[in-house]
């Protein structure tokens, strides 16, 4: 008997030839659960996949002026968009720290790097965002670097996060323009894939893909679970 | 070792109040680093692993789970060593190896001896003073269990009074546990006036108070959990309501939150079958209370067929047998309660009934709405007159003066408690002790008939007709 990660509710799991066939993942959510996770689907911003009518969003207009079009992220690619449903399996697994939810990601997080992601960028090396000394100590674990893990293209650690990462109050440009919290440990001259958990302002991966630039990485792309 | 009472700068016996009977973890301990690494060094607190690996499974010695899907391995990046986590109680915090529970394992406070510590001026009716006679007795008794069996509207808390007065006398802490936030909120005032001299916190999730260092705390079930072997006396109230019995780890807090010698009070109007069958082979005493405090019997509901019920809910139809009595009610100036089956149908029907009618002033409420507190005091202040509602207002809430409507009393979730328990919001003032209760249904259920059996014997056992 297996049983959701979500709502405990046990589930019956079908033997079907397609089952059997396609070798898939054993099912983590109940069907109502899974309903409740939105993937992006349709029009999306080139840029930083957020759901949007035009080629180019708002958000990413913004940042290019910001930025005088000099923006050291190439692009972000996310797969799922940031509902209620969203927001509560994000709180429990990374604030009350429920660790295994991470499961609920596998599968589509592995699908959409094999699909979109991993052929043009065979050469790309994989960086999980990290988090500051403090916060992995009360957390106990990096839930980018958990997602990391269901990856298998060449990763390396080679940031590190210096203050703190509390950063909600601030306006975006007092964000941008506030000190980089980033430490880079290593320069690296190949092209980078910066992995995190959610993509809100992409503060925190520009702030990273400016240092790497800096420090002679070719590009730099970002994959994020959630377009928030 | 040097004997610390002697050498301690600290005053001990402020932190064995505040630690004493609980079992927390680092950060939930109101103290800084520096003084729990110091109380640690010195044995008066003790760290103890939360995950227990027995023989054939693994439990959880906070929460009691036992379950292995509720279990979770966790890649601890401080420790370097994978660990298992549960997930049942992960609410309240994670407990895992690298964060044990903390533990008081230094000399046990002395909790006050109150003389004379009621300030409640009320007088307790014959039926309310032999089942206070019965909760006394057994504060003396060691270990014992009572269950009070009261109908609703008996006037259970008033009740209380005399056994939490015999407690305070002989320095007892007392914890007033119920499954349901609302009723602690509802409770905590009456208590605190009723003993206006002592220290009463109520926990709750959001509460206020967070401590836990009164020697009369009120919570719900859950925040036992944070409690272990801290009071004398221990009162559950609603028994059988939903979370209590549906969810093992509460009666695992609350039996772990108990002295060794503790003694246990329970209270319910509508006793379960696992009560019910301890009752009849003598394991569990118990005190019958039949009679509401005001000396009236209990409204006994009409059942109401209403022919393609459930197609006209689906429809959105207020069935014309429910209009008809609405229209003819016997007091109308009595405000209505009108339970549905889900929040869904609730809302839908109350959406409906606001278009097609201005003469009433009506809201809804469910279980998951914000603005419940307030609406619910809208409705006890006058100023709604029809609420529609689901099971959430069955129990634990009081209104003066009331009709109740239930629209598909044959549904599922109308139980035969909970049916019984809603009809006993009608009548429940002196000065208006009747009221209507109407279930409306297209097949009457085992449900409706024993909740109505229940109810008449109830009434003869109160000794009216
Ligand atoms: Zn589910
Ligand atoms: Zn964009
Ligand atoms: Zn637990
Ligand atoms: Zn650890």
């Amino acid at each position: 008997m297996s049983y959701c990660l979500w709502c405990a509710s046990e589930m019956i799991t079908e033997t079907t030839w397609s089952n059997l066939l396609s070798l898939s993942q054993p099912q983590k959510l109940c069907k109502t659960c899974k309903g409740k996770l939105q993937i992006i689907t349709g029009n999306r911003c080139q840029k930083c996949s957020r759901e949007s009518k035009s080629k180019i969003c708002t958000d990413c207009k913004y940042w290019g002026k910001l930025l005088k079009n000099n923006d050291p992220l190439e692009k972000n690619y996310s797969i799922y968009s940031y509902n209620e449903f969203m927001k509560e399996v994000i709180a429990k697994w990374k604030y009350r720290g429920d660790y295994v939810l991470v499961e609920i990601f596998q599968t589509e997080f592995i699908r959409h790097f094999n699909t979109y992601i991993k052929n043009q960028m065979k050469e790309a090396i994989i960086i999980p965002i990290p988090l500051s000394k403090e916060r992995l100590a009360t957390r106990k674990f990096n839930q980018a670097q958990a997602l990391t893990s269901f990856i298998t293209q060449d990763k390396i650690n080679i940031l590190e996060r210096v203050n703190s990462e509390k950063q909600a109050k601030k306006s975006r440009m007092e964000r941008i323009q506030s000190e980089n919290p980033f430490n880079l440990l290593e320069p690296i001259n190949k092209p980078v894939i910066l992995v995190d958990d959610i993509y809100t302002t992409g503060t925190t991966l520009r702030h990273v893909a400016q240092i790497l630039k800096d420090n002679g990485c070719p590009s730099v792309y970002g994959y994020t679970l959630i377009r928030g | 070792m040097k004997s610390l009472s002697l050498k301690s700068p600290y005053d001990m016996s402020n932190f064995a109040k505040l630690l004493t009977g609980k079992l927390l973890l680092r950060n939930e301990i109101p103290l800084g680093n520096f003084m729990i690494d110091y109380l640690l060094k010195n044995n008066l607190l003790q760290s103890i692993q939360p995950i227990l690996n027995k023989k054939f499974h693994t439990e959880c010695l906070r929460c009691g789970n036992q379950k292995n899907n509720l279990f979770a391995e966790i890649p601890c990046a401080i420790c370097q060593k994978t660990h298992l986590y549960c997930r049942k109680c992960i609410e309240m915090g994670r407990v895992m190896k690298c964060e044990p529970l903390y533990e008081w394992v230094g000399k046990t406070p002395v909790w006050l001896k109150h003389e004379n510590p009621c300030t409640w001026k009320g007088k307790l009716t014959e039926d309310q003073q032999k089942a206070a006679k019965q909760i006394v007795q057994t504060i003396h008794k060691s270990g014992e269990e009572l269950l009070v069996w009261a109908v609703c509207g008996a006037g259970k808390t008033e009740m209380l009074f005399p056994g939490i007065i015999e407690a305070l006398k002989l320095g007892k802490r007392i914890c007033i546990t119920t499954p349901r936030a609302d009723v602690v909120r509802e409770l905590k005032p009456r208590i605190q006036q009723a003993f206006a001299g002592i220290s009463i916190e109520a926990l709750y999730g959001g509460s206020t108070d967070k401590d836990g260092v009164g020697q009369i705390i009120i919570a719900t079930t859950h925040q036992l959990l944070r409690f272990k072997e801290a009071f004398d006396m221990m009162i559950i109230d609603e028994i059988d309501a939903f979370p209590y019995h549906h969810d093992s780890s509460l009666p695992f807090a609350t039996k772990r939150a108990l002295k060794k010698h503790g003694s246990t009070i329970y209270l319910t109007a509508t006793p379960r079958e696992e009560q019910y069958s301890r009752i009849v082979s003598k394991k569990l005493p118990h005190v019958f209370v039949p009679k509401r405090y005001h000396n009236h019997p209990l409204p006994v509901p009409q059942l109401k067929l209403c022919l393609f019920l459930t197609h006209h809910l689906n429809k959105v139809i207020f069935p014309t047998t429910f209009l008809t009595w609405l229209r003819n009610r016997e007091n109308v100036t009595r405000q209505l309660l009108i339970f549905l089956p889900t929040i869904n149908l609730a809302e839908k029907m109350y959406q409906t009934f606001k278009q097609q009618t201005s003469e009433y002033r009506t809201t809804f409420v469910h279980a998951e709405d914000s603005k419940r507190e307030e609406k619910v005091e809208l409705f006890r202040r006058k100023e709604i007159d029809i609420l529609f509602t689901t099971t959430i207002l069955e129990r634990g809430v009081t209104f003066p003066a009331i009709d109740v409507a239930v629209l598909h009393a044959g549904h599922d979730v109308f139980d035969e408690a909970a049916l019984v328990q809603i009809a006993g919001r009608a009548g429940r003032s002196p000065q208006d002790p009747t009221g209507e209760v109407l279930f409306f249904h297209d097949g009457k259920t085992e449900a409706m008939v024993k909740a109505i059996e229940s109810i008449q014997l109830m009434n003869k056992r109160g000794g009216f007709k």
